[in-house]
């Protein structure tokens, strides 16, 4: 089937078959490979993009549903050299260490500045990253690098 | 995932065609519970047919007493928009996580009725109606136990009314990956009568009489203290044993009626 996309700014008409997820689209279709596959369950967030400005787990999502729709992965986010305030903010806090989640959580901080806007608290940031599993830092910097992400990022939209 | 056909019908009239059209046919709402599901090849549909293109199945309103709210809702959506209904915007902001609340819908949730799912308690604790393509259908005539519900093959919840109650409240305890209720208690209280609806304990959504009665008498946390479920009809799993969910339904029945007075 035919699905039209704008992903990370570029509209395409993408040939998938029914069964395609959209992370399999932007992976293995696409070489957007900064979408990872950690669980393929819906439960640890490595996958997370934005669909019309919405975070969602492209994993559990069919590509051929989103006819229409305006994806943003982490690859949509730096201008050139430059990165988003929020890649920025995990860099400036050390945000990661093996880095395979960041990309998903990057998304989900995306998704937490959207919905609670650039002075969100910690305690708001730990409870929305329920989603989203890090397997190496205990998260203490990744909320530090959302919160620090929210405000440089002012209250603007995400991408 | 198995290949399957995908239709995306624009009208109700048009998914029942594709839902009948032959082989076995399954229907996409969210996709959050078919999608896994059809990973692990527990489902095996030859077509999907994804409701996202129909028209009018969106959107809450508030007519007369009732709070109705269309079935292809998302969980976010109720979460900040149900505020007619505290309780019921509270049970959908504790569903799943962030990401599974942008995508995951009422209607979806109730047509699966996965025994420990959260909207089954507030669609019966708060005296429902299930809306459908063929009609409509009362909460304590609609869930029948594990994944079973009054839905015939092909039926489409299109809306489902809540009543609005005096006081309500949802406490759950939360399995801490899963995020579904390990046991999770609503409670209503209306002019005429309080309602008790239990998740997660047993094989699919019940209410659960002994709590309504004593708070009929007196609404308040003394006059449920001490009360437990039985514990032969309650599930054991890696979880929790049927006991100790007995005991937890009793403490989260104290919680929802300390949080709704």
């Amino acid at each position: 089937m035919q699905t039209k996309l704008t992903i990370n700014g570029v509209a395409a008409t993408h040939e998938v078959s029914p069964a395609t997820l959209l992370v399999e689209l932007l992976r293995d279709g696409l070489s957007l490979t900064g979408t990872h596959i950690g669980c393929d369950t819906s439960q640890c967030g490595a996958c997370n993009v934005l669909i019309d400005g919405v975070a969602v787990k492209s994993c559990t999502v069919l590509a051929a549903t989103l006819d229409g729709a305006k994806v943003t992965t982490i690859e949509g986010l730096a201008k050139g050299d430059e990165l988003h305030p929020m890649q920025a903010a995990f860099k400036e806090n050390h945000g990661l260490q093996c880095g395979f989640c960041t990309p998903g959580m990057v998304m989900a901080g995306l998704e937490i500045v959207r919905r609670h806007g650039p002075n969100v608290s910690a305690e708001t940031i730990a409870h929305d990253l329920e989603g989203n599993l890090c397997r190496c830092t205990g998260y203490q910097n990744i909320i530090a690098a959302i919160g620090a992400g929210a405000k440089a990022m002012g209250g603007k939209s995400n991408a | 995932m198995r290949e399957f056909a995908l239709e995306r019908p624009a009208t109700l009239a048009a998914a029942t065609v594709a839902f009948n059209a032959g082989g076995e046919a399954a229907l996409l709402a969210g996709g959050h519970t078919l999608l896994p599901a059809m990973k692990s090849r527990l489902r095996m549909p030859d077509t999907l047919v994804d409701l996202s293109q129909v028209a009018g199945l969106t959107g809450i309103t508030k007519e007369g007493d009732l709070l109705w709210i269309g079935a292809m809702t998302r969980h976010a959506a109720v979460a900040t928009d149900a505020t007619a209904l505290p309780a019921l915007a509270q049970l959908a902001s504790g569903i799943g996580d962030p990401q599974v609340r942008n995508r995951g819908t009422l209607g979806g949730s109730v047509a699966n009725n996965d025994p420990a799912a959260d909207y089954p308690a507030a669609v019966l604790a708060l005296d429902g109606i299930v809306e459908t393509t063929a009609g409509s259908t009362k909460a304590d005539d609609f869930f029948q136990g594990m994944f079973a519900t009054a839905l015939a093959d092909g039926e489409i919840i299109t809306r489902i009314g809540f009543r609005i109650p005096e006081k309500a409240a949802y406490a759950k305890f939360r399995h801490p990956a899963s995020r579904y209720a390990v046991v999770g208690v609503f409670v209503a209280k209306f002019a005429d009568g309080v309602r008790v609806a239990v998740t997660g304990a047993g094989p699919g959504v019940f209410r659960w009489e002994a709590a309504e009665a004593a708070l009929n008498g007196t609404f308040s946390v003394a006059a449920v203290k001490g009360l437990v479920l039985d514990a032969d009809d309650l599930n054991s799993d890696i979880h929790a044993s049927a006991d100790y969910r007995a005991s937890l339904a009793g403490v989260m029945l104290g919680r929802a009626v300390a949080a709704a007075v």
